[in-house]
């Protein structure tokens, strides 16, 4: 059942060239297959295989005083590539952005559609990646070994493989196909009450070491046996690469160069923005790079595609090639997120939201390493339900979840209670006092939206704990 | 198979489901994924076909930043067989496709069995064949112009940007139709629309020679309404849009709170977020009994507690209902063909029930489900998910919010919802607000600024003295709930009156981290 995903765009363009000649248009075939297990209590319980097609056509559409944006998203069903019902459908999404466009008025964000640097893509023309539930074979057989009645298991795994057709009036051509998978679990203790999680991105699922990662976590559980009752308030800990990425996650998505101009962002400051303020003393680099240089699997394609217009994108900038950005350099706020007509507006770089995060500048000292120099602080496992509570500060609230630790004299020696915490990550790197070995991990909050990230743990020596949470 | 528009059940009767989805071959594609589900070996099999039209608006400062149609639309195919599940779907619309994806829904029961220790058995139901269900709306989103939504949502933004103290101003609204074709080998086959709207519009005050910045938002809740609620029915946006920007800038002045226990009465637009989370989800038995104790958690409520747990004070009377008009989770029947119901869930202070579908009733030792089953587009297995909990108001005496703020000394009134957070067992929560207004001697008496309050959930609930009466009583909902993984998001609304609670603790979040 592969797509017509090429064909779909050409024809979409030769309609909307056809309608609306003095138009821009992008159109944009995006077909997702995915597959997916689910577990709880040591037994299955939802899973799926499933395939979905979308065509989206933006038309930018010349106005008085300036050019109009409109979209629309339709189903693509394989018949919608061919025959006069089809054309029709595509006919009659083009008519609606088009409406939308006119209606909307000039948009803020105009900018000239990209221009080809090449050739189309050599696999321009080819079907869709797929994926299939024989993916799960290996973590089927493996974890159905590895459940024991001591223990309950909990868990998701998915593959999804996206391919995207991009094509302009302007003769762009892009075909890219991107897998991305992940495996999660989550071990507990029924004796002890304790709970354990762990995970790993991937682009091909079936290398997850499913047994590997049990045994990681059963190392852990033993950890639950002596509980320590701690009190809210000022605590020395360690942040595990996957809590870091969570909090930089939220610190990106909120580096857009519009509202820090306009004074309404943490990122403002009073005649500016924030860009060339320096955040701590440890040099730390936060970037996003298509390319990947040291972490293979966290590549994306260097090419802009988007439906939605905000204060970050821009779907007058579909085709744009991105490159790396470094949000924070050794330290210093270094780059906002800007569309190309706001980067104009404000004589600032092209910046767009990066899919990949990686975070360096530490030490050479792994987790393991950082516990054994603590003398008495928290090590954590996750993040969980982070939400804004101050966007004036970046003020975030959230959980611990899954374990934390006490360590004295380097050694972990029980498991404490979870917190609430609310903390700034803009704040954290200001008072950030180590970081270690920069790793691949995985978000557990935001792995739903962005799952590409390599991140060091870090050292708070004073993370703000502000009420003890029952639950575990 | 269910026949196009077959008998009409419930309060709407206004509009009939869009011709252009019945025109689909809804019985063709059910006779196929139905038969080849029976052929390979299937005890029960459903085929949904859902399209969800959606228009997003979206204005900054008056200027349009998105104007955007979405159409989604698939079949899928969820089949039990030797009591497991297995699920697929596909964008193709077409018997042969049908009958494919209810093979790879069998291929992924199969190749999955082995990880099964347990196996599925459904509840009993009646069965519904051929009836349709439509909410109720007086205009169709989709038949207003897009021109006349975009001049609205601008005479509102120049109207606000032209108020002192407003240097920003955003606007959106976003539309949703969602069509539904159940059809499942009982026999059952339901045909159903939905129409509901989220507007929201944002004010931002800059203050250019300090730094910093404050917003305000209005309090208008998503409801499951058409464009009609824009334009004043079940809200009064003129009334609402003409006291914001004072409000604003009573609160940019306003000194900061001061921590500590605090008496609260709390508006139903700030307190349906504290019943969805910590009411809402902590009954929902699929999380009691561990199933997302991976992913969004558990519940502190767990089934050995039902009929004992003192969730709250005796005031707290709570219920899952998906028939109230309006409600973003009201249905005809949900994503197993069960009818919509409402039932309880707290009764004077004690856990009594659970939300649950077909294959969870049957475990909580139910004859039937409650009618809890929904997925939010063809891509994704159903769930249970959460029906409209809502609190109940006093049934004796009809006390206004005003009558609630006279019997505190010392406290705080707060309004509208905007920051939430509460952990895994859905034990410790913090939530802010968009406005919170000093009460001195059953008086408001300003506003103060830089407020969450925290809690655990039963303390909370323990403290609830008094609620407000029916005139008090408002929906307040979201669009996306979110749960399960894949993520899948619900429309859920909940209803409850004002409510004064005692000695809740408050923080102080103006000193940042």
């Amino acid at each position: 059942m592969s797509a017509p995903g090429a064909g779909l765009v050409e024809r979409a363009l030769e309609i909307a060239a056809r309608q609306v000649p003095d138009a821009g248009a992008v159109a944009l075939v995006r077909e997702v297959s995915e597959a997916v297990v689910r577990w709880a209590n040591s037994t299955l319980t939802t899973n799926g295989h499933t395939v979905e097609r979308r065509l989206s056509v933006i038309l930018l559409v010349p106005l008085h005083g300036g050019t109009g944006a409109g979209v629309a998203t339709v189903p693509a069903p394989t018949a919608l590539a061919a025959g006069p019902e089809g054309d029709a459908v595509i006919g009659e999404a083009i008519s609606g952005a088009v409406q939308a466009a006119r209606r909307g008025g000039p948009a803020r964000d105009a900018a000239p559609l990209p221009t080809p640097t090449g050739d189309a893509d050599q696999d321009w023309a080819d079907d869709a990646g797929e994926t299939s539930p024989a993916v799960f074979a290996r973590l089927a057989e493996d974890l159905g070994a590895s459940f024991r009645p001591d223990e309950t298991s909990f868990g998701f795994g998915e593959e999804r493989v996206t391919t995207t057709w991009l094509g302009t009036s302007t003769g762009l051509r892009h075909r890219w196909v991107e897998p991305a998978g992940s495996v999660e679990l989550n071990l507990k203790d029924p004796a002890t009450g304790g709970s354990v999680w762990g995970g790993e991105g991937a682009t091909d699922v079936g290398t997850v070491d499913v047994a590997a990662l049990v045994g990681r976590l059963r190392d852990r559980l033993p950890w639950g046996a002596r509980r320590i009752d701690l009190p809210a308030g000022r605590h020395e800990t360690i942040l595990p690469p996957s809590a870091v990425a969570d909090l930089m996650i939220y610190m990106a998505w909120s580096m857009g160069g519009r509202p820090a101009q306009e004074g309404r962002s943490a990122f403002s400051r009073v005649g500016g923005t924030r860009v060339g303020e320096k955040l701590g003393s440890i040099p730390l680099t936060l970037a996003g790079d298509p390319a990947a240089p040291c972490f293979g699997d966290l590549a994306y394609t260097p090419v802009l595609a988007t439906t939605y217009s905000g204060d970050e994108l821009s779907v007058f900038d579909n085709g744009a090639a991105t490159g790396r950005v470094e949000w924070v350099r050794d330290g210093e706020v270094a780059t906002l997120a800007y569309p190309r007509a706001a980067a104009a507006e404000y004589d600032a770089p092209f910046a767009a939201p990066t899919d990949n995060l990686v975070l360096t500048g530490g030490e050479e000292a792994t987790l393991e390493e950082m516990v054994a120099s603590t003398d008495r602080g928290l090590l954590l496992t996750c993040l969980w339900y982070i939400r804004e509570v101050d966007p004036a500060t970046l003020l975030l609230t959230g959980l611990t979840r899954d374990g934390v630790y006490l360590v004295e004299r380097g050694e972990i020696v029980g498991e404490v209670n979870n917190f609430r915490f609310n903390e700034s990550p803009l704040d954290l790197l200001r008072r950030v006092t180590e970081a270690g070995t920069t790793e691949r991990t995985l978000p557990r909050e935001w792995k739903d939206w962005f799952t590409r990230a390599a991140m060091p743990p870090l050292r708070i020596p004073d993370f703000h704990m502000t009420s003890v949470s029952p639950g575990r | 198979m269910g026949g196009p528009a077959g008998q009409a059940i419930g309060y709407a009767v206004g509009h009939a489901v869009d011709e252009d989805f019945l025109a689909l071959p809804r019985a063709a594609l059910a006779d196929a994924a139905l038969d080849a589900a029976r052929r390979g070996g299937a005890q029960h099999a459903d085929l949904r076909v859902q399209r969800l039209r959606t228009q997003h608006l979206e204005l900054r400062d008056g200027r349009v930043v998105v104007a955007a149609d979405q159409e989604t639309c698939g079949l899928a195919v969820r089949v039990l067989r030797d009591g497991v599940w297995g699920f697929a779907a596909h964008v193709d619309l077409t018997p042969e496709t049908a009958a494919a994806t209810a093979r790879r829904a069998l291929d992924v029961a199969g190749t999955l069995a082995a990880l099964a220790t347990e196996r599925v058995t459904l509840a009993d139901e009646p069965v519904h064949a051929g009836v349709s269900w439509v909410s109720p709306y007086d205009v169709d989103p989709w038949t207003v112009d897009v021109a006349d939504k975009i001049a609205l949502l601008t005479e509102r933004s120049t109207g606000l940007l032209a108020a002192t103290g407003v240097d920003h101003v955003a606007a959106s609204c976003v539309q949703l139709k969602e069509q539904t074709f159940y059809a499942d080998t009982a026999g059952t086959s339901t045909t159903q629309q939905r129409v509901r709207v989220d507007p929201d519009i944002t004010i931002t005050t800059v203050d250019r020679a300090g730094g910093g910045f404050e917003t305000l938002r209005t309090l208008a809740p998503p409801a499951g309404r058409g464009w009609e609620y824009l334009t004043g029915t079940g809200w009064d946006w003129d009334a609402e849009l003409a006291e914001l920007p004072t409000m604003l800038a009573e609160k940019v002045t306003a000194p900061t709170v001061e921590a500590g226990p605090t008496d609260l009465v709390i508006d139903p637009t700030n307190l349906w977020l504290v019943i969805h989370e910590s009411i809402g989800h902590a009954t929902e038995y699929d999380r009691a009994i561990g199933y997302e104790a991976a992913y969004a958690g558990t519940s502190f409520a767990t089934p050995d507690q039902l009929g004992t747990l003192r969730y709250g004070s005796d005031v707290l009377t709570v219920t899952g209902d998906r028939t109230v008009p309006h409600g973003l989770a009201s249905v005809g029947y949900d994503d197993d063909g069960v009818a919509a119901q409402e039932f309880d869930l707290v009764r004077d202070g004690v856990l009594v029930g659970y939300q649950v579908d077909r294959s969870f009733a049957p475990r909580l030792g139910l004859d039937r489900s409650n009618g809890c089953a929904y997925a939010d587009s063809a891509e994704h297995v159903p769930l249970q998910r959460m029906a409209n909990v809502s609190l109940r108001p006093d049934p004796d005496t009809d006390r206004s919010t005003a009558a609630l703020i006279d019997g505190v000394s010392d406290g705080l009134y707060i309004v509208g919802d905007r920051s939430w957070s509460i952990d895994m067992q859905r034990y410790n929560f913090q939530f802010t607000g968009q406005r919170f207004h000093r009460i001195r001697n059953g008086k408001l008496a300003g506003q103060v600024r830089d407020v969450a309050y925290q809690a655990t959930t039963t303390d909370f609930w323990g403290s609830l003295e008094a609620v407000g009466g029916r005139s008090t009583w408002r929906l307040g909902g979201a669009f996306n709930c979110g749960k399960a993984q894949p993520g899948q998001v619900a429309p859920v609304s909940h209803g409850c009156p004002s409510a004064l609670l005692r000695g809740v603790t408050v923080l102080n979040t103006g000193s940042g981290s």
